[in-house]
């Protein structure tokens, strides 16, 4: 028997999945960001710790948007705000 | 954590990813609890001040050629303050106090998993109120270094009508600097917690890795993030141009 409440949990679960999808977005940033700094460095390899050092700031901040996913998606299985 | 997804996989073990309250107590109607949270940020705290008694008084007797404990108290602070003053330069001065005292202070929070705590920083608490020190120091400094009329002229900055939106980046900051922070260490924690729980029975050495990868690396990298982005706000809030 299926009650209102195991309906809203089997949701939530979809939902968190579904958010975790945001994942997407940063991991694509991060790739670039790399990928331009990896490409940097061999055009000058002097230059090898400010590069890292900047692209490391870069993607941190790029990484937020993700992380704001995984949070929805965290606060929806672990604390089940929806679920009586 | 639901009881189906574990009896599935046999584990016998409660997966803990949560703060627990140890005790409470009243306050004018408000009940205070004091966490698990709490109790290991004493315990770091502890540490971090028994390391700095230990070097201080190595220092009061140091010696031209140093030996091991001086050696390494010298290299974490000539490394923290280079790393301040690349970045602010000639306002370094200022600030490379407090940036060496959080970037200790997170980096043996975020370890602390490493020792089986649940690593404080995995508490919004903890994190949010380093980011509103930062924030508070932003706010600070803009009044002191620009003035009242700089500050609202950089609020309205191209027009009047977009301060509304200016101040919503401004409140923005301290958010995402926290947010980040507790959300790459949670995600840690909670990874190594379902690793620890589902797959007690094989979780031998490979965990390992991932505690080298969760605990170790990201912690090192979040902390870095952290103390740059403080340096750099600052940094920009004290520009007097």
């Amino acid at each position: 028997m299926i009650t209102g409440n195991d309906l809203i949990l089997a949701c939530s679960a979809i939902g968190a999945g579904l958010a975790v999808i945001a994942g997407i977005g940063p991991g694509i940033g991060q790739g670039i960001a790399a990928g331009h700094a990896a490409s940097a460095v061999g055009r000058n390899p002097g230059a090898k710790s400010d590069i890292t050092s900047t692209m490391l700031l870069g993607q941190a901040v790029a990484e937020t948007t993700g992380l704001y996913g995984l949070l929805v998606a965290i606060l929806l299985l672990f604390v089940k705000p929806l679920a009586k | 954590m639901d009881h189906a997804i574990l009896m599935a996989s046999g584990a016998d073990e409660e997966v803990d990813i949560m703060v627990h309250g140890l005790l409470s107590y009243k306050i004018g109607g408000q009940t205070l609890w004091i966490t698990t949270s709490h109790v290991n940020i004493l315990i770091v705290m502890l540490i971090l001040i028994g390391f700095a008694f230990m070097i201080n008084r190595k220092m009061k007797h140091a010696t031209d050629v140093p030996d091991t404990l001086q050696n390494i108290a010298e290299l974490i602070v000539e490394k923290l303050d280079g790393v301040v003053e690349g970045v602010m330069g000639g306002n370094a001065k200022k600030l490379r106090n407090y940036v060496s005292t959080i970037f200790l202070f997170i980096l043996f929070s975020n370890i602390s998993g490493l020792f089986g705590l649940r690593p404080p920083t995995a508490d919004y608490g903890t994190t949010f109120a380093m980011a509103l020190i930062t924030f508070t120091m932003i706010t600070f400094c803009k009044f002191k270094y620009q003035k009242v009329s700089g500050v609202v002229k950089g609020l309205c900055d191209p027009w009047v009508f977009w301060a509304p939106i200016n101040l919503i980046g401004d409140i923005a900051v301290p958010v995402s600097l926290s947010l980040r922070l507790f959300a790459n260490v949670l995600s840690g924690t909670i990874i190594m917690a379902l690793v620890y729980a589902l797959l007690g029975k094989i979780a031998l050495v490979w965990p390992a890795a991932l505690h080298f990868y969760f605990d170790l690396f990201s912690g090192a990298i979040q902390t870095y993030v952290f103390c740059m982005l403080t340096m750099t706000y600052v940094n920009q809030a004290m520009d007097t141009e």
